[in-house]
């Protein structure tokens, strides 16, 4: 099930601007990699284009390579919604269908494919994602209540559990903590944990802390300058990146130097 | 589950880039065929090839890409194809107002009252002008002290308070009062101290004002919100008392807004016509006195023209008759003072958008 | 009078300056004076408005009671005059809803969610202008252009759909029908619909569409599980708002046909249902006064029925607002 995702010199644009810049990298099956770097250093960009979410925006365009499994991403035969169905996303902020029920919320990717599922199956998939979200003791006894009732930090696991549903190959995941206290951020981390031996996982962190906890590979996103073009600076395994990184910026911007 | 059986691939069959064009000409085709068949106008060819793309392509894409991608380019057609046939009436309507009231506008048309004019003599809009401006000008002097201060009661003093929800909640109701019943009620209030028979420009602009003062309500009460509290406080903290506050610091910043606001008031009721038919009645001549006699505005003046537009004149057997030409004329000013209306808002809200 | 922020009671004001100073009283006066009026003007809205009721209540209460012959052949009280006349207002605005909330709805979605920017705020504007295009010009081209051009579509319906009730004819012979009026009424009806379905679908959460985005929607998947359950309450209120502007609307019928109070579902014969609002603006020229209080006392039922509409539309925004709360 889980893919890797190999990147070739890889350049977004918005309109006329430049937003990151010839990116090459081969993101592991089966591992978390996380990328940080400065605030507009392109690191989110970088990470929706890998399913194609970028495009949402007017104007939005990359030249490069993303390929999942030898299929080129941005090869005009691929169906950009096939893509997000396989390439699941978990944004910055929890999510959840504020006019669904929790159990509609999990099962709302599944009933885009099949609008008619016995209630077995529908039941099994809630339970089975609910768990893999490690949410399922919490809400088991109200399945049917609004999906917002609940707290940010389990919306965002219900958000999880929403994207993990449709059994996407990789699941990318946009700052998923930054608006959760310490303790369901710690949740989230453990779950990432978990989800490693089922999924391929790409997260942004601006918090290196995190980045060093649930990582196995980093990529550090910089600017040149104010206007220029994000690029990768470096990508390596976390540990000589957080130890013996190769690029001095990358040491400067782990150590705290500035950034 | 579905993803397991689903082959690994992302590729999924997709309509080819030219389809829409093949499917646009081949429907074309097909119509074209239809209506020389059957011998139909342009109009029903233009249709029913529009139908045919509309269902064809979504048909094709469920064949291809299956029925997710045919519902959305479904959907997709008939949101663009509602689009279109919406702006068939609408610019049908504008076109049809200047090609018609154009040729009909001159000097004298604009200067001349209806005054002694039979048949297809040439009249004029003049008096009309002239009760329209009165009216409204009445209306408005009756509307926005009333709309403003209510609305500064509302956000200055009454916050939040069960007078102050009552006021909204009656403002509301306001809002939804149809033009005529507006007409009726000054009609009504009129009739009392003055006889059945009173008919007067002051009716219709105190009906006019009464659809007036929700609208200016509402507007104002929007932009005096939109003054930070920094302002008051720092007033207050100067010592300057609280109405002065609110007429020095408070009513300036906000008054691009409620100036917007107000224009646009007018600009809905200029082209009431409804209420005035009841109050104002209709008059040939010039008639500058809201107290007395009946009043004519642009509006009445066109449904006037149009429900008593004369006969053909003799050898123009193809012509509209005069009153359908000078309703036509009529109409044309009156939207254009509509939308110069309209534009002076937007520039006035332009110019003193809030720049806090 | 709540004057508690009032710098009366605020401890910056210079020490020396007691309350007792002329300048100071002055100010309080000042105070009072403008505090008085912001009242004053509040509570004259709810007079006026209590006056619109009492007013319509003194002149057409005496019209509930005229001779039976004022209210025309066939009509022996009020009420047997005005139930087909409210018959044929609801009848009439519901027919231009049917025609105009598919199209304003679809037209809303273009401009908030289909359109290429460049095209969606002119777009907007245009459709903005149109509400406020006046309803006597909208009238003057459903009686004219309209007309004209559907007689063969209602020849058509006359001939070949007469087994519907609507259609039954014969077919009016000019064009001028209620069927015309009721898509006059739709093309008028459409700019408010439009507008506000507008606002509230460009008000969907950007996360939410995203969510929907991101678990491999189509374009219009995204709408339904994103937008339309979110903009449901706004939806609806945009259409109660139109549905009141229709009920009241006058000219646009007036000029289009007229006809007497009737039960008819026959929409394109020269006897079709009319309307209240349309009633009273064609038979107010020449209405003695005792037909006069008829006339008001029917504008009486159809304010109170707007005013039903319009607090049933309130009613569905609070709800959804508390829904959404949730």
């Amino acid at each position: 099930m889980a893919k890797s995702i190999d990147i070739t010199d890889l350049d977004i644009y918005y309109g006329d601007f430049k937003a990151v810049e010839g990116v090459n990298m081969t993101i592991k099956a089966k591992a978390v990699t996380a990328f940080i770097g400065p605030s507009g250093c392109g690191k989110s960009t970088f990470l929706r284009s890998l399913n194609r979410m970028h495009e949402v925006i007017p104007g939005a365009r990359v030249e490069g390579k993303v390929t999942v499994d030898g299929q080129s991403l941005y090869d005009s035969a691929i169906d950009p919604v096939e893509v997000r169905r396989r390439i699941g996303m978990v944004f910055q902020r929890p999510n959840p269908f504020p006019t669904m029920s929790i159990y509609e919320n999990v099962l709302a990717g599944n009933r885009l494919n099949a609008k008619r599922m016995p209630k077995a199956t529908a039941d099994t998939i809630v339970e089975k994602s609910l768990r893999g979200a490690n949410l399922w003791n919490e809400v088991k006894d109200r399945l049917g209540k609004p999906g917002m009732g609940l707290s940010g930090g389990q919306q965002q696991r219900l958000c999880i559990a929403r994207a993990i549903a449709v059994e996407p190959e990789v699941l990318l995941m946009d700052e998923p903590c930054s608006a959760l206290d310490p303790i369901s951020t710690a949740a989230i981390e453990d779950l990432i944990h978990e989800l490693k031996s089922d999924y391929t996982i790409v997260i942004v962190t601006h918090n290196m802390q995190q980045a060093a906890r649930v990582s196995d590979d980093t990529g550090f996103f910089n600017l040149k300058a104010a206007g220029q073009p994000g690029h990768l600076v470096e990508f390596n395994p976390t540990k000589t990146m957080f130890t013996t990184p190769d690029n001095p910026d990358t040491e400067a911007y782990i150590s705290g130097r500035f950034g | 589950m579905t993803a397991l059986l689903a082959p690994s691939t992302l590729a999924r069959p997709r309509l080819p880039r030219w389809a829409p064009v093949v499917v646009a000409v081949a429907a074309l085709a097909v119509a074209g065929l239809i209506s020389l068949l059957f011998g139909w106008s342009w109009i029903a060819l233009l249709v029913v090839a529009g139908l045919l793309y509309v269902f064809a392509l979504p048909l094709w894409s469920r064949v291809l890409e299956g029925p997710r991608a045919a519902t959305d380019r479904l959907m997709t057609h008939l949101v663009w194809g509602s689009f279109v046939v919406v702006c068939v009436p609408l610019l049908w309507l504008l076109i049809l107002v200047v090609q018609k009231g154009a040729p009909v506008i001159n000097g004298h048309f604009l200067t001349t009252s209806m005054r002694g004019v039979i048949g297809s003599m040439p009249g004029g809009i003049l008096h009309a002008l002239q009760g329209t401006i009165v009216v409204t000008l009445a209306a408005s002097i009756i509307a926005v002290p009333i709309g403003l201060m209510t609305a500064i009661y509302l956000i200055e003093y009454g916050r939040g308070g069960r007078l102050a929800r009552v006021i909204t909640f009656l403002v509301d109701v306001m809002t939804g009062i149809p033009s005529i019943v507006a007409g009726l009620f000054a009609l009504a209030l009129l009739v009392m101290f003055f006889g059945p028979a009173f008919r007067a420009g002051i009716g219709g602009a105190i009906a006019l004002a009464l659809l007036m003062i929700p609208t200016v309500v509402r507007s104002a009460e929007e932009m005096l919100r939109l003054v930070p509290s920094d302002l008051r406080e720092a007033s207050y903290a100067l010592g300057v008392p609280k109405w002065r506050t609110i007429v020095k610091v408070v009513l300036p910043t906000a008054i691009g807004g409620i100036v917007t606001g107000i224009v646009l008031a007018i600009s809905r009721v200029i082209g009431e016509t409804a209420p005035l038919l009841v109050t104002a009645g209709y008059n040939d001549s010039m008639n500058g006195n809201l107290f007395s006699g009946r009043m004519t505005t642009l509006p009445v003046y066109i449904f006037n023209q149009y429900k008593t537009p004369g006969a053909t004149p003799l050898g123009a057997h193809a012509a509209d008759p005069p009153g359908y030409a000078r309703a036509w004329g009529a109409a044309l000013v009156l939207i254009v003072i509509v939308m110069i209306l309209n534009i002076i808002a937007r520039i006035i809200g332009k110019i003193f958008a809030p720049r806090y | 009078m709540s004057l508690t922020a009032s710098p009366e009671q605020t401890p910056t004001g210079p020490p020396e300056s007691d309350s007792g100073s002329p300048a100071r009283r002055s100010a309080r006066l000042g105070d009072r004076i403008f505090a008085g009026a912001a009242l004053g003007a509040g509570l004259l809205i709810m007079v006026v408005l209590a006056g619109v009721f009492i007013f319509l209540l003194i002149q057409g209460v005496p019209g509930l009671s005229v001779d039976p012959s004022t209210y025309g052949q066939g009509f022996d009280n009020f009420w047997s005059y005005v139930a087909p006349l409210l018959f044929g207002t609801i009848f009439i605005s519901i027919l231009a809803l049917i025609v105009a909330v598919p199209f304003a709805l679809a037209v809303a979605l273009f401009i908030s969610h289909y359109a290429p920017r460049r095209l969606a705020t002119p777009v907007a504007y245009v459709i903005d202008l149109l509400a406020a295009v006046p309803s006597v010009v909208y009238g003057l081209w459903g009686g004219r252009a309209l007309a004209q051009a559907l007689k063969p579509v209602i020849n058509w319906l006359g001939d070949y759909l007469n087994w519907i009730p609507l259609f039954k004819g014969p077919a009016s012979p000019n064009g001028q029908t209620a069927l015309t009026a009721a898509l006059v009424l739709g093309v008028m009806i459409l700019p408010i619909i439009t507008a506000i379905s507008r606002e509230v679908f460009a008000q969907t959460p950007r996360l939410n569409e995203e969510a929907a985005i991101g678990l491999g929607a189509t374009r219009w998947e995204v709408i339904r599980l994103a937008v339309l359950p979110y903009a449901k309450s706004g939806v609806i209120a945009g259409i109660m708002l139109g549905l009141g502007r229709a009920l009241g609307e006058t000219m646009a019928v007036t000029m289009v046909y007229s006809s007497s109070p009737k039960f008819t579902l026959n929409i394109i014969g020269d006897t079709s249902p009319q309307t209240i609002a349309a009633n009273i603006a064609n038979n107010y020229s020449e209405a003695t006064p005792d037909k006069q209080h008829v006339l008001i006392a029917a504008g009486l039922v159809l304010f109170a029925f707007t005013f039903a509409v319009n607090f049933i539309a309130r009613w569905a925004i609070g709800r959804g607002e508390r829904n959404l709360a949730r």
